[in-house]
């Protein structure tokens, strides 16, 4: 068909979290300018297993529709590749030119290891949300919508906050590998609302205590994770992160 | 004591310590700049040596001075241990990177930028503040003319080339760190953080170029 595009690969490949990895070429050829990026993938994967020389490649994917954030593409030096304000599997390849070269690895960072190929292991994630990013007590049936009052902005900056669908791309961009975006994004949605109150204190000192642990580094505010987070979830969450973590420690009993 | 110790060995904490001390360290540099601007009078220095003076005799100055290098060196080995750890956090770095499609060069670079500064500074004291504490100790301080040292020093092309590269470094520097060190502390609002940002980027052009011009007109004899 007119219009459709070579494009150059260079994939990562490893084969298992102790072996060594490398970048291997691979052309694919008519590729659609509306085919996604992960369908770009779909049709070489097809071609490897075809031809049965090569193993497909592993990469991690669910939705498709930017919502699960497991779409996890380090796309010529950027998270998600190119264009803002979007996941990879909402990343369409019109957004390149016929004949260009793609550089595409796994995220990289400590906490993040690599399982095989394009596929990292994201559990830090989980154990950080598991050590606080939650609230106890059962929520019951719907209640009266005016029993519980939030100021208008408190419930958006929440809801803007809760936004965040865990995919990393914050950790993946930033030079220090910090999950300070992430870890801002999850205390910021609960630490705005009634709901997250009694929990308040433990919660954030739990989470920074687990984010610390899971070796991510420290923030030093470049401001890459906001840039390139799918969701955008805004700095202002983590000066409230920093914000939170203080009053919990100073003024708390917890700690 | 222990909830302390936990503060301030967690990445918050640390970096809070590193925003307090380089906030502190920018109050010192405002003192610094407005006194050695004396010399921009162009009185042969008479009225920078007072104030030279008065700097190395005051007790209290005595005193500001011990924190002030107490805060010095909690920055720099704060700086380093966070610089180090975060340089671990990524084992296997990238083969394309694009870090100014996200973030500035110098906000990435501040461990290099603030290196370059703290060889500055072991120049920079060895150049001035080694003499005056000699004279201070030995009881000549009354006679000391820092005025005619600053000549000396900036007679010399390659000295009135380190003192501009360190500035810059200290510009690009707090370029980056004004702002950040705000959000460090937690301060990020929209009524005022778009102030406290070019309110910083001018403070850090501005004290720079002040500091540029010191070594430049004394070398160029502009200033006598
Ligand atoms: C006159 C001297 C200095 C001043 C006024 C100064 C000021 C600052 C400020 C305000 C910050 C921001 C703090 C924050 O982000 O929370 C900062 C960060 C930093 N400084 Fe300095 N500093 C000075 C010297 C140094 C020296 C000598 C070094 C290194 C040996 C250094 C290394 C760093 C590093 C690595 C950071 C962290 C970068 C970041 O958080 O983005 N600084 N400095
Ligand atoms: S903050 Fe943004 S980049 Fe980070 S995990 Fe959440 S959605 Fe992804
Ligand atoms: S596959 Fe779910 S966000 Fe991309």
């Amino acid at each position: 068909m007119s219009g459709n595009m070579n494009i150059n690969l260079k994939v990562w490949r490893q084969k298992n979290g102790k072996s060594q990895g490398k970048l291997v070429d691979y052309k694919v050829e008519n590729v659609s300018p509306d085919m996604s990026f992960l369908e770009m993938f779909d049709v070489l994967n097809d071609r490897l297993i075809n031809e049965g020389k090569d193993e497909p490649i592993a990469f991690d994917h669910d939705c498709r529709e930017g919502i699960c954030g497991s779409c996890s593409m380090y796309i010529n030096g950027r998270p998600h590749g190119p264009n803002q304000g979007v996941t990879t599997c909402q990343l369409h390849m019109r957004s390149f030119k016929d004949n260009d070269t793609i550089v595409v690895e796994p995220w990289r960072s400590a906490a993040f290891p690599v399982i095989k190929d394009l596929a990292t292991n994201r559990s830090a994630f989980d154990r950080i949300i598991a050590s606080g990013g939650f609230i106890s007590i059962n929520t019951g049936n719907a209640q009266d919508a005016n029993s519980l009052p939030i100021p208008k902005g408190d419930a958006d900056d929440s809801f803007a906050a809760a936004a965040c669908i865990g995919c990393g791309a914050c950790v993946a961009a930033c030079k220090n590998s910090s999950a300070m975006l992430f870890v801002s994004a999850k205390v910021s949605q609960l630490a705005l609302l009634p709901q997250g109150a009694p929990e308040r204190a433990t919660r954030v000192i739990n989470m920074v205590a687990q984010m610390d642990a899971e070796g991510f580094g420290s923030c030093t505010n470049t401001g890459a994770c906001e840039a390139e987070c799918p969701k955008q979830i805004s700095l202002t969450n983590i000066a409230r992160l920093n914000r939170e973590y203080y009053k919990a420690t100073l003024f708390s009993n917890e700690g | 004591m222990n909830w302390i110790t936990k503060m301030f060995s967690s990445s918050l904490g640390q970096k809070l310590i590193m925003a307090i001390t380089g906030l502190f360290l920018i109050t010192f540099l405002i003192v610094h700049c407005t006194l050695n601007s004396l010399i921009f009078l162009n009185d042969g220095g008479v009225t920078f040596n007072a104030g030279a003076q008065f700097m190395a005799t005051n007790p209290l100055i005595r005193i500001v001075e011990v924190v002030l290098f107490i805060g010095l060196i909690l920055h720099v080995v704060k700086a380093l241990l966070i610089t180090l750890n975060n340089n671990k956090s990524r084992p296997v770095k990238y083969a394309a990177y694009d870090g100014k499609a996200n973030s500035k060069w110098y906000s990435r670079s501040m461990g290099i930028l603030g290196s370059l500064l703290l060889i500055f500074l072991v120049i920079h004291l060895s150049h001035f503040w080694i003499g005056t504490k000699a004279a201070q100790l030995n009881g000549t301080i009354l006679s000391h003319n820092t005025y005619l040292e600053l000549k000396e020093v900036f007679e010399s092309p390659i000295n009135v080339l380190i003192y501009l590269l360190g500035v810059i470094s200290l510009g690009y520097h707090l370029m980056h760190g004004f702002q950040s060190a705000f959000q460090t502390l937690g301060i990020n609002h929209k009524k005022y953080t778009p102030f406290i940002k070019s309110f910083g980027n001018v403070f850090s052009i501005l004290i720079s170029f002040i500091f540029a011009m010191m070594p430049i007109a004394m070398h160029f004899d502009i200033i006598k």
